[in-house]
């Protein structure tokens, strides 16, 4: 007996593998609980849930969009997006990770408070990064930023010792290069 | 399910045809085929019982707990390959069958639960009998449905039973607010009902990955068929197909508790059970074996014991319907997506259109290793004159009744194991049993769907003393159908598998597993109206199976048995198929499970 023998049956075999971020686009059928199902899904099988955007995408079709970024060893994502397909609701289910045409975007709100030097240095960041200015007042901006959620981290980053007080994001869009459709 | 030709003529002549809500659920059922449903009226199902009065086609089972329905209508599913029928209304009616729904969706049982709701104006109010029953139940069904329009239900109807019983099959609730059953709208037939979901499961197997499992069973030395519940669901064919290619192919067959049946007990190649408490023959082939095809199952930890450990040297082909089951546990180096019986018999086709024509001595060595295995006789229990022993009624009621068209229940726990170690399936639908989910008070209510679904045959719960007490009210239903079911209790006074863990795992601890204050249960049988028998020896054992079997009333029957004997063989938590106990081990258990082992369930 050792002490790091595994604590459970069902987690023998997998505990060595890395786990990688993964984004997957859903198109479901947009109909009461929908969201519900899918969240539910992830608590009840233990998988997280790093971001999740919904939105109906094609009233005419009656279907929503969903893209959730999710973290997992290769094996749990491979279960996620079987879990995902076989959901009744579930018209199409994409892992854009995988795809070298993936796109991936978010948008982000994000308030700084300075005065002086401070809102000089922020002014400046926001243009190296082509963020906008949506707001502003003598003691804050409220920038909106768009772009790879790397991107906006990094933004985040350099803001937080000028006077980053709060911040809102999207969650991960993302769509598939070319002519091609999910 | 065919349509109702007669109805569809009449739709025919006219298209409109306006129902009220109640009316259109009761012809759904109808026009699917539906000739049997089990259910309990209550405020907010009034409705569609009103218009059950009128409708001389279906016949309503009136159970007595709404987990009676479920089970019931399970029994009747696994034993038909029928989609279950359950009605139910709102509130402690929803919630109350639940056990039984996730019961269906362990077990993929095909089971169409219909439950009454509060009016749409005061959902979310906190009405009397109001729940959120399709949140509770979203996940515990394969699919379900909040019914907010009349117009909306034909088509909810019709796709439900198509979703149950298509795929990999499962329980769909549809839950209809009362006022929606008094609402008057158009009816469409089932030919007519447009999907509401793209749904198509797939259900034949992909041909290159067909041919490639072939040449790899071809090319096995020791190859082995791992069957499960899926061959059972997949239809009588698919058993039949299972039998030919297990011919054709030289290999030994072993199946999960689910697949019992699929493969006949009584053939050479039959391996018994695997997993916990299969057999030693069974585990050790599971472990030795190159190639394993697995069919219709789905690796549950109950089958591969330590999964670092199981079957290391294998190649594995994995065939099944549900795409999420592939790869889930055990990575499959070949899987086929598809239906059990459909991949069965293309891969008959393959094989005989490739005529490998393997050496017909290839085999030998590993039938030889079997043999050694076998003479293990992993069965063997001590007997006695005195007192029955547990495995000694369940052979004896063996012997009694497989000449009879006989039907087995159980409900969980010990009697569960020795009936599925020594009851002998020859056929499939035969034996129906809570795996997944593991219900105790499953198989009283079960035996009386089967009971209804087949009158004429003969239908017996194996239980036991504490589990057939959860659901013993169902006796009253017997009664009243007049369903001649006879409820075999093996009577230990414990709770017999918490007790042989408490006995191996926790120091002989016996922490509130012993069933004090048993009724008696003969004078149980009387006041419901049946008939109570009584063994307490192994000289008047088969004449009070023999009783039990010519009675046509429902009986209880009180089998005395070995109060301390424990359910052998045993792949101890934690350990590998290899490391197996048979019942002579028993002494040194506690030893051999580890505190990692021990954790576990």
């Amino acid at each position: 007996m050792t002490q790091d023998a595994p604590a459970s049956a069902y987690d023998m075999g997998h505990a060595v593998e890395a786990e990688n971020l993964a984004t997957f686009a859903v198109l479901v059928d947009n109909e009461p609980g929908v969201l519900h199902r899918v969240v539910g899904l992830f608590a009840a099988r233990g998988y997280n849930i790093e971001s999740l955007t919904v939105a109906e995408t094609d009233r005419s079709a009656r279907t929503s969009r969903i893209t959730i970024v999710t973290r997992g060893t290769p094996h749990v994502l491979a279960q996620i997006e079987a879990q995902l397909q076989k959901m009744v609701s579930t018209r199409h289910v994409q892992n854009v990770t995988k795809d070298p045409n993936g796109v991936e975007r978010e948008l982000a709100l994000i308030k700084v408070r300075g005065t002086g030097a401070d809102r000089a240095e922020a002014r400046g960041l926001a243009d190296i990064f082509r963020a906008r200015v949506i707001d502003t007042n003598s003691e804050s901006f409220i920038f909106e930023l768009t772009g790879a959620p790397s991107k906006i981290d990094k933004f985040v980053g350099l803001m937080r010792p000028i006077g980053l007080i709060e911040v809102s994001r999207t969650g991960v869009l993302s769509i598939e290069r070319g002519a091609e459709i999910l | 399910m065919t349509a109702h030709p007669a109805l569809e003529a009449d739709q025919a002549a006219d298209a409109a045809e306006i129902l009220t809500g109640a009316q259109m659920v009761v012809r759904a059922l109808v026009d699917q085929g539906v000739t049997d449903l089990f259910g309990y009226p209550g405020g907010a199902v009034l409705p569609i019982y009103d218009a059950l009065f009128h409708e001389p086609r279906l016949r309503h089972v009136l159970v007595r707990h709404e987990q009676g329905a479920t089970h019931a209508a399970e029994g009747y599913a696994r034993s038909t390959g029928k989609p279950g029928v359950v009605l139910v209304t709102s509130g402690p009616g929803a919630t109350n069958a639940v056990t039984g729904i996730v019961d269906a969706l362990m077990d993929s049982i095909p089971l169409i639960v219909i439950t009454g709701q509060v009016p749409t104006h005061l959902i979310g109010t906190d009405a009397f009998q109001e729940c959120d029953t399709v949140g509770i139940t979203r996940s515990c069904t394969k699919h379900n449905y909040l019914v907010k329009e009349v117009r909306d239900l034909p088509r909810i109807l019709h796709e439900a039973f198509h979703i149950a019983t298509t795929g990999r099959p499962g329980p769909v609730v549809i839950d209809i607010p009362k006022d929606v059953q008094f609402a008057s709208g158009p009816y469409v037939g089932p030919a007519k009902a447009a999907p509401i979901h793209d749904y198509h499961p797939r259900v034949e197997g992909d041909p290159r990955k067909i041919a490639e499992a072939c040449a790899l069973i071809a090319g096995a030395k020791r190859p082995i068929f791992y069957t499960g519940g899926g061959v059972i669901n997949a239809g009588r064919g698919a058993s039949a197909s299972l039998r030919e290619l297990a011919r054709l192919t030289g290999a030994p067959v072993t199946s999960t508790l689910m697949g019992l049946g699929a493969f006949p007990a009584d053939d050479p190649a039959w391996l018994g059970m695997v997993g916990m408490h299969g057999t030693f023959e069974a585990n050790h082939a599971m472990h030795d074996c190159d190639v394993m095809v697995a069919i219709g199952a789905r690796f549950d930890d109950r089958v591969t014991g330590r999964l670092d450990a199981f079957s290391p040297g294998s190649k594995k082909i994995h065939i099944d319907i549900d795409p999420s089951s592939i790869g889930k546990v055990v990575r499959a180096d070949v899987g086929i997506l598809g239906d059990a019986g459909k991949v069965l018999d293309a891969l008959i086709a393959a094989w005989k259109r490739e005529r490998p024509a393997p050496d017909a001595r290839r085999l030998e060595p590993w039938w030889k290793q079997i043999a050694t295995w076998r003479a293990r006789d992993c069965l063997r229990y001590r007997p006695s004159d005195t007192i029955i022993k547990p495995q000694y009624a369940i052979e004896r009621l063996y012997a009694l009744t497989r000449d009879r068209d006989a039907y087995i229940t159980t409900e969980v726990g010990q009697h569960q194991m020795w009936a599925a170690q020594y009851y002998r399936f020859q056929q499939p639908h035969r034996w129906m049993t809570s795996g997944g989910l593991g219900t105790m008070g499953y198989g009283l209510p079960a035996a009386v769907g089967v009971q209804i679904a087949h009158p004429k045959s003969l239908v017996i719960d194996i239980a036991g003393d504490a589990s057939v007490q959860m659901t013993m009210q169902e006796m009253s239903t017997a009664i009243q159908y007049d369903l001649p079911i006879k409820i075999f209790i093996l009577n230990n006074e414990w709770m017999g598998m918490v007790r042989q863990w408490q006995q191996l795992l926790h120091g002989e601890r016996y922490s509130h597993s012993y069933s004090a204050s048993l009724p008696d249960f003969v004078k149980l049988a009387e006041a419901f109206g049946a008939v109570g028998l009584r063994a307490s020896t192994p000289a008047e054992l088969d004449d009070k199976i023999e009783e039990m079997i010519d009675t046509p009333r429902p009986v209880i029957f009180d089998c005395r048995v070995e109060r301390s004997e424990n359910c052998f063989p045993m792949i101890p938590s934690g350990k590998a198929h290899n490391e197996m106990l048979l019942g002579e081990d028993a002494g040194d258990i506690g030893s051999v499970i580890d505190q990692a082992g021990r954790g576990l369930v």
